[in-house]
């Protein structure tokens, strides 16, 4: 027991570099593969919540820029969703590394963007923004002709009626199914190091610790089921607090008309 | 120019893009007979049978899926080593685990260690189909068992009033009505497929993903050195732009056969169709 807590001390943060140098070489116990992995479980968590929260705000923007009228906003947002969508994440990332990795050649700004940390953020934030793009586009298209009429008999007009009546609204319609998405988006971030972009001083998420004891151990069968199980402990999470919003969202409403949550999570993209 | 992008090495890229066409023409029908299969099972009245089908489709689609393939490669390589070494040398004396090794006797290896480089390609070929249809069948379940479910009710029951069984409502009535309800989510499906297909590279097989990174790079081997700088971008420039066009001919290719589908339905969709034709 007194092994474990030692353990944990040990690599609990080693994710994030704090914590013993070097990971376990033989004699891999159940209690180093559970706390090594929990701890790339960091990286998933802190990936999934700064790219969805950006990603948010951005797809905002771009949903509006696709329901416009005016050429100039909706081109642009048109190609750029399809351009996310229509491609592979995992081509995406490629892509995204080596493009950074050239640009750092030319402009030293570019460093940073070469490490996972805000490099595949990047590429991820950008993803996000044009599946969640998609999905508040089509609820943007779904608001009931009545609100928008009542928002006008009532005088607003312009942002204010974005603000009070669509955007409420139209977040209200897109929530189910951007809960999927936010799962996915979890599930995502797990591409992230198989794809390019290098775990420095091996500071990797689940899946690559997951992996390395897999190939260490040539066992399939412990570390995968422990990722399995932090999974599907983390996307119970994000249910509960999308859950919770949903229903804040909807608590204006008789509760026979309420939209209730379909969780249909995890298809790759 | 051209001359260089046709040397021999460029040619494994070129056939590798037929790979990935040959994983999609594989795994598509047998996704969709094991998603047929799992749907069938979830929908069964013996309770074990349908626990197993709602075990499939729910298992599948709550871990990551890269986790599945990682996982599937391995534990199916092994499962099948095992079981013929048990066939194969029953009277092996050590165990099979020994620490952090995995020992089968020689005969029980999988291909065989003699065999000519193709079986082995083949084989990691075959047990990546295998993987695919293994996940992408649970979400083809999950598409069938919908659509099995929004076949309206009545139909059966008009079914079972001409006394047919059970059996027969299913084959007769549910099956062949259920593909129009089925078909946003397969399409739905295939285009998620298609945006699969990279993930063959994490499997160890030899795909574009592979060959974009071996190419562009500086050098590969200490032999050949590649006359250019670090190309790698514009290899997967070029895989995105492949992709972009893959996606976008299936998305014009599916709408055209679901308004074919739709033609004279009596859904929404087809509803729609009929008033622009009287107008």
């Amino acid at each position: 027991m007194s092994a474990c807590t030692q353990t944990i001390t040990d690599y609990g943060l080693r994710a994030v570099g704090i914590g013993e140098r070097l990971l376990p070489r033989d004699d891999f116990t159940l209690c180093q593969q559970f706390t090594l992995i929990g701890s790339g479980m960091i990286w998933n968590v802190y990936f999934g919540i700064v790219a969805l929260i950006f990603g948010f705000m951005f797809a905002t923007l771009l949903a509006v820029g696709k329901a416009s009228r005016q050429r100039v906003f909706r081109k642009p947002a048109e190609w750029f969703i399809f351009l996310f969508r229509g491609s592979p994440l995992f081509i995406q990332f490629f892509f995204g590394y080596f493009l950074f990795l050239k640009l750092k050649t030319v402009f030293p700004i570019f460093a940073p963007f070469t490490a996972a940390w805000l490099g595949a953020l990047v590429v991820l934030f950008l993803n996000t923004s044009a599946y969640s793009a998609e999905i508040f586009y089509g609820a943007l298209k779904s608001i009931p002709k009545g609100d928008v009429e009542a928002a006008d008999a009532y005088g607003l007009s312009g942002w204010s009626r974005f603000k009070r009546v669509i955007w409420p609204t139209m977040l209200r319609l897109a929530w189910p199914a951007y809960t999927n998405e936010a799962i996915f988006l979890f599930h995502a971030t797990t591409l992230v190091f198989f794809s390019g972009f290098p775990a420095w001083q091996q500071r990797g998420d689940a899946l690559y610790y997951a992996s390395y004891f897999a190939d260490k151990t040539f066992n399939p069968f412990i570390p995968y089921p422990i990722l399995a199980g932090y999974f599907i402990i983390l996307t119970l999470c994000v249910i509960g607090l999308f859950g919770f919003i949903n229903r804040r969202l909807n608590s204006h409403l008789p509760s026979n008309t309420r939209q209730r949550l379909r969780i249909r999570p995890n298809l790759i993209r | 120019m051209a001359c260089y992008l046709t040397t021999g090495k460029h040619m494994s890229i070129y056939w590798s893009v037929l790979t990935v066409l040959l994983l999609l023409a594989i795994t598509a029908p047998t996704a969709l007979a094991f998603g047929f299969a799992g749907a069938s099972a979830a929908r069964s009245r013996v309770a074990p049978v349908s626990w197993l089908g709602r075990g499939y489709i729910a298992l599948v689609r709550g871990v990551p899926d890269i986790a599945f393939f990682l996982f599937f490669v391995i534990a199916l390589d092994q499962i099948i080593e095992y079981v013929r070494h048990r066939a194969i040398c029953p009277d092996w004396p050590e165990p099979v685990r020994q620490g952090s090794d995995f020992v089968v006797c020689q005969a029980a290896k999988m291909p065989l260690g003699n065999a000519p480089q193709w079986v082995h390609e083949s084989y990691g070929f075959a047990i990546a189909v295998f993987t695919f249809a293994i996940v992408f069948g649970a979400f083809a379940a999950n598409v069938l068992h919908g659509a099995m479910s929004a076949v309206p009710r009545g139909q059966i029951e008009t079914g079972e009033s001409y006394g047919m069984t059970h059996r027969q409502t299913f084959w007769r009535i549910l099956v062949p009505q259920m593909w129009v309800y089925a078909l946003p989510g397969l399409s739905n499906l295939w285009m998620v497929l298609i945006k699969a297909t990279p993930l063959l590279f994490l499997l160890g097989i030899e795909d574009i993903v592979y060959w974009a990174r071996e190419l562009g790079g500086i050098k590969t081997s200490r032999f050949t050195d590649y006359p250019h700088g670090d190309w790698r971008m514009w290899y997967f420039l070029a895989l995105l732009v492949f992709y972009l066009i893959f996606t976008r001919i299936s998305e014009i290719a599916l709408d055209r056969l679901m308004s074919r589908l739709t033609r004279g339905q009596a859904t929404t969709g087809g509803e729609a169709q009929r008033k622009v034709g009287l107008t």
